[in-house]
């Protein structure tokens, strides 16, 4: 069912630029060249009735309801499929028209239920206002004859040879028998029904899943009146490739695909548009809501980064907003051994400030700090790092972008001048070559990957530079021109040997790095990748991946036209992290792809606010837009704003504070949204440092793996309970809107008020808006953004300011931000942590399509169906030499601990390398990761680890103690004391 | 903090820096990124490191080190 309040005109919107005038019933209508008849008249407020179009799919002219008349043209020819001309002459109803358009719908509803005051789509159903449009009084045909209604045939009423069916030994024939063309409903998918018995075989759903999503799981099977939707192999959907993106759901015209929770609730009355609390790519909902409850989350067609498609986590993984695992009122202990005990508002606060007050006056001002996370919105992060700046009187203040994209940050404003992506989304609808390396988007980004796969399938070319086949290499109607299979650590090694081929062979653009570049930089950058060392043979060795692949893979990346890099945590979470993104944009600089649509280098960032967090100086070293705290003109502008004297140098980042922790200089944390005990790597070291401090105060929505060492807990609030803004990958600021009240009370950005106000730093916004108002001020790349301009445009891709005030989708278009662009030197350093033969194996991390980072939020959903346990993926060779069978348990060693998991058998996985998901806390998946880290920016080396495999028949001691320590922790929140 | 791991951190900075081929350029851009990066209580710790022979430091990193100026205490 499509959203309760858009309007639906049929078929896509055209983007011409050519303007064509028609008439359509005596109204003259001008729209953009290549619009359908169908959209033209929508447009004009003239509705033709229609069953098989929609505007998120292709015209498909099935049901024949859209017929219509253009004088000079012979029949009736369907208005979806026909294009406007200039001076056609349409007629859309005549009595003819009306005739063949009754006849349609008699056909459909002799083969449909007539239960529509029962049926969830009932007031929204397409097909019961295609009756009613079109004036059905009667079904000649009756309702008994060949149909997919009634599971059983009345022999009596029927007719069309049905009784020689139904006949038994003897001749005879019963009053009823099965009806052979009747399906039930597959309720196996834990979102959507399906109910084929309401079908009629529009091929909406089947389309959206090809055109929309890209995943081909859905077909229209059998011929003519036996046709009907399939899902893969005549499956049951969660049996089938269905990836529960619910395109299919939204595209049904009838209740044949429903959500479950229309089913079970019934319909909206209001939506309210706003942002999606998963990845990166920043996908704008409706919350269709009933008074404070949401009925269904559907993906805003006009949503900028999305289009109208989401995917499973998304639109249907938000029952853990109202989960009964949330902790709604604050607690506080002395002790991590003692229960909690549940006071008020007023208390905590109080008990936090005096508690970081007494660390400070005992320990130093820097015995105390502030972590955020990029699940935290625009407005939250800003007002941690003010507290930790302005109220505790140092700059120990640190994100969790330190453990992703924090090399995106320093490579890209190393090489070009700005911390982040290039591009826009829409900007691979111009690209030629997609080259992908270090990211899955097709699980990580996947409504990103749905676009990405749209564009490969329209005929761009593809690069993949991975360890391990992701999806992307071989998907329906995609195949990768390269995998380039390299292994784990090497991906400067690789880049240097694509630079070196496009060196070498004269394939730089040497036009666009004359005009663009400084020469000095480049010409060093361009000695060094020419070196024999680099050579794709020479690198051969290192990277596993043959030369000549790498060498056509340079050729094509550098010549096939507009080409365009995306990339991930494979990039970033590396020793050499910082160097591969510099390496990155080098390649870009080098061919000349950047500055306009269809190039560029883009970062897909792994949480919906990496890019914000990053952007509102939620580091240690710098102010919001990646400033110095060093550079005295920005710091005075803080000063003079905040009223305070400002640090001028960095403080600790997230490891440094472990490390202070631990020596016992540092006591006291704020955490407002990050689990660092899940997330982090080298988990003892983590817990460790955690177990050594005095008060941790954890702001979460839940009991989560730090907050079991917390000694004061605030209940947060959901997207849905809270106003704010969130950054996608593509540096659009779009809105968080508040469609409940917060369970806690308390929106997160006003308890970090209540927090300052306690400390004795003055802070009185009075709404979100507030806040982002004074960033704008106080934010050249920020200051043309507001809530309002941001309602008026939908979203605003910053830098949004007097030169670009409707901000900027693509960057560094005449010159880089910088000014001219900076080669950075690439050498290849290899990493220290080297397998051996005690760890002969190399594990890298990842993520899978239904669970969410720590899982937090999904493990809290029906999402568990798909993915209920971190798995050890390894490949058939390196199980079959450990004796290792599907589903065996497995212990991974590595120099830091083990842990034990089990073991999935995958030809994905090259011979030498395994892989695993740290979806589930006890998987101790960061137990195994070292503390092995970028060179500048301290992001972990989440992606190599050299681990030994083997079989194993229990939990690892990691486990144990892991699962004895959460059921203590579980007891002391059960008997937690509230007040009298 | 363990200065074993500040030296590592440190080692790591100055590798990077040693592609640079113009040495002042590389002391330099070691020295930069630990005033940029690094809390001032990490710079002093690796400071008295090299001032009690700073053994496991690299030669690059040893001279950058060197030339670290710290704040003063009542500016941090």
């Amino acid at each position: 069912m499509l959203s309760i309040v858009e309007i639906d005109y049929g078929t896509p919107k055209s983007t011409s630029g050519t303007m064509v005038e028609l008439d359509i019933d005596g109204r003259s209508v001008c729209v953009p060249e290549g619009t359908s008849v169908l959209r033209a008249a929508a447009q004009a407020g003239i509705a033709i009735p229609k069953l098989c179009a929609t505007e998120m799919l292709d015209a498909f002219g099935s049901c024949r309801l859209c017929l219509v008349e253009i004088e000079g043209r012979k029949g009736y020819p369907a208005s979806c499929t026909t294009l406007v001309s200039a001076g056609m002459k349409v007629n859309t109803q005549t009595p003819k028209l009306a005739e063949i358009r009754r006849g349609v719908m008699e056909l459909y509803i002799s083969d449909h239920p007539l239960d529509c005051l029962t049926c969830p789509a009932n007031g929204h159903c397409e097909l019961q206002d295609m009756a009613g449009v079109v004036g059905l009084r009667e079904v000649r045909y009756g309702y008994d004859g060949a149909n997919h209604v009634h599971p059983e045939i009345d022999m009596e009423k029927s007719g069309y040879g049905w009784t020689a069916l139904g006949a038994d030994d003897q001749g005879r024939s019963p009053k009823t028998v099965p009806n052979p063309l009747f399906v039930g409903k597959d309720e196996s998918n834990p979102y959507f029904a399906f109910d084929p018995s309401k079908c009629i075989v529009c091929s909406r759903c089947v389309r959206a899943c090809e055109e929309v999503q890209g995943t081909f799981a859905l077909t229209i099977q059998g011929r003519g009146f036996d046709s009907k939707v399939a899902a893969s192999q005549d499956n049951r959907f969660l049996d089938s490739e269905c990836v529960s993106c619910g395109a299919c759901v939204q595209a049904c015209p009838t209740a044949t695909l429903s959500e479950k929770s229309l089913i079970d609730k019934g319909q909206a009355e209001h939506s309210v548009v706003t942002t999606c609390a998963y990845c990166g790519v920043g996908c704008s909902f409706r919350a269709e809501m009933k008074g404070q409850e949401v009925m269904r989350m559907v993906p805003n067609k006009d949503g900028q980064a999305n289009h109208g498609h989401s995917c499973v986590k998304g639109r249907f993984a938000i029952g853990y907003a109202t989960h009964p695992d949330r902790i709604t009122t604050p607690m506080i202990r002395a002790r991590i051994s003692d229960p909690w005990r549940v006071v008020t508002w007023e208390e905590a606060i109080a008990h936090v400030a005096s508690e970081f007050k007494r660390i400070q006056a005992r320990y130093g001002k820097h015995a105390i700090g502030g972590i955020t996370s990029s699940r935290c919105t625009n407005e939250e992060t800003y007002l941690v790092q003010k507290l930790v700046r302005a109220g505790f009187g140092n700059n120990n203040v640190d994100t969790c972008a330190r453990v992703c994209h924090s090399p995106t940050g320093y490579g890209l404003k190393s090489t070009m001048g700005e911390s982040a992506g290039t591009q826009d989304f829409d900007s691979i609808e111009s690209t030629e070559v997609v080259l992908v390396i270090g990211a899955n988007p097709t699980d990580a980004h996947p409504v990103f990957g749905s676009q990405m796969k749209r564009r490969l399938r329209a005929g761009a070319r593809l690069i993949v530079i991975d360890p391990r086949r992701i999806d992307l290499v071989r998907t329906p109607h995609v195949q990768a021109d390269y995998h380039l299979k390299l292994r784990p650590g090497t991906n400067v090694a690789m880049l240097n040997s694509l630079a070196h081929v496009i060196v070498t062979e004269g394939l730089l653009d040497e036009d666009f790095v004359a005009r663009r570049c400084e020469p000095e930089p480049f010409a060093r950058w361009r000695a060094l990748v020419a070196q024999d060392k680099y050579s794709p043979e020479a690198m051969e060795s290192v990277t596993g991946v043959p030369a000549e692949m790498v060498r056509d893979a340079a050729r094509l990346y550098a010549t096939g036209g507009n080409a365009a890099i995306y990339y991930g945590l494979g990039v970033t979470e590396h020793a050499q992290g910082s160097t591969a993104v510099m390496g990155i944009a080098n390649l870009a600089m080098a061919t000349g792809n950047i500055g306009r649509k269809g190039v560029g280098v883009n970062p897909l960032r792994g949480q919906n606010n990496v890019q914000g967090s990053c952007d509102m100086g939620s580091f240690p070293h710098e102010f919001t837009a990646y400033r110095h705290v060093g550079d005295d003109a920005v710091r005075h502008s803080f000063e003079q704003a905040w009223g305070v004297t400002l640090l001028a140098e960095p403080g600790l980042r997230i490891p440094n504070m472990f490390e202070a922790a631990l020596d016992g200089s540092f006591k006291g944390v704020y955490i407002e949204g990050e689990d660092i005990a899940q997330s982090d790597p080298d988990t003892q070291h983590v817990t460790a440092a955690l177990t050594a401090m005095e008060c941790i105060v954890v702001q979460d929505l839940f009991l989560n793996e730090t907050a079991k060492f917390a000694h004061v807990f605030l209940p947060g609030s959901s997207f849905l309970e809270k106003d704010g803004t969130f950054t996608n990958a593509e540096r659009r600021v779009s809105r968080v809107r508040k469609v409940m009240d917060p369970k806690g009370g308390y929106a997160d950005w006003e308890i970090t008020q209540l927090l300052a106000q306690a400390m004795g730093y003055p802070m009185h916004y009075t709404h979100a808006s507030e806040i982002m108002d004074e960033i704008a001020a106080l934010t050249p790349t920020f200051h043309g953004i507001s809530f309002d301009k941001i309602d008026e445009l939908g979203s605003i891709q910053w830098p949004c300011n007097e030169e670009h005030p409707l901000g900027t989708p693509v960057m560094h278009v005449d010159e880089f931000v910088r000014g001219k662009g900076h080669f950075m030197l690439t050498e290849y350093v290899p990493t220290s942590e080297k397998v051996s033969t005690e760890y002969p194996l190399i594990l890298t991390t990842g993520r899978i399509l239904s669970q969410y980072n720590v899982g937090a939020q999904t493990r809290r959903t029906a999402n568990v169906m798909w993915h209920d346990e971190d798995r050890l993926e390894i490949h058939p060779h390196d199980a079959e030499e450990r004796g290792i069978a599907e589903g065996d348990w497995v212990g991974i060693v590595s120099r830091a601990g083990d842990t034990v998991l089990r073991a999935m058998i995958s030809e994905r996985m090259q011979p030498g390398v395994v892989y695993t998901t740290f979806h589930f806390p006890g998987s101790g998946a960061n137990v195994i990761t070292t503390e092995n880290s970028d060179w500048a920016t301290n992001c972990p080396e989440y992606k190599v680890t050299a681990v030994q495999v083997t079989r194993v028949n229990q939990p690892s001691e990691w486990q144990k103690r892991h699962r004895a320590f959460t059921e203590t922790q579980e007891a002391l929140l059960e008997q937690s004391v509230k007040p009298a | 903090m363990r200065i074993e791991r500040l030296v590592t951190m440190a080692n790591d900075i100055a590798t990077y820096f040693q592609a640079e081929p113009d040495h002042t350029v590389a002391v330099n851009g070691v020295r930069d990124h630990l005033t940029r990066f690094w809390d001032p209580v990490m710079r002093r710790q690796l400071k008295a490191y090299l001032g009690e022979g700073g053994d496991d430091l690299l030669p690059l990193a040893r001279e950058a080190v060197a030339a670290l100026t710290l704040p003063p205490a009542d500016a941090t």
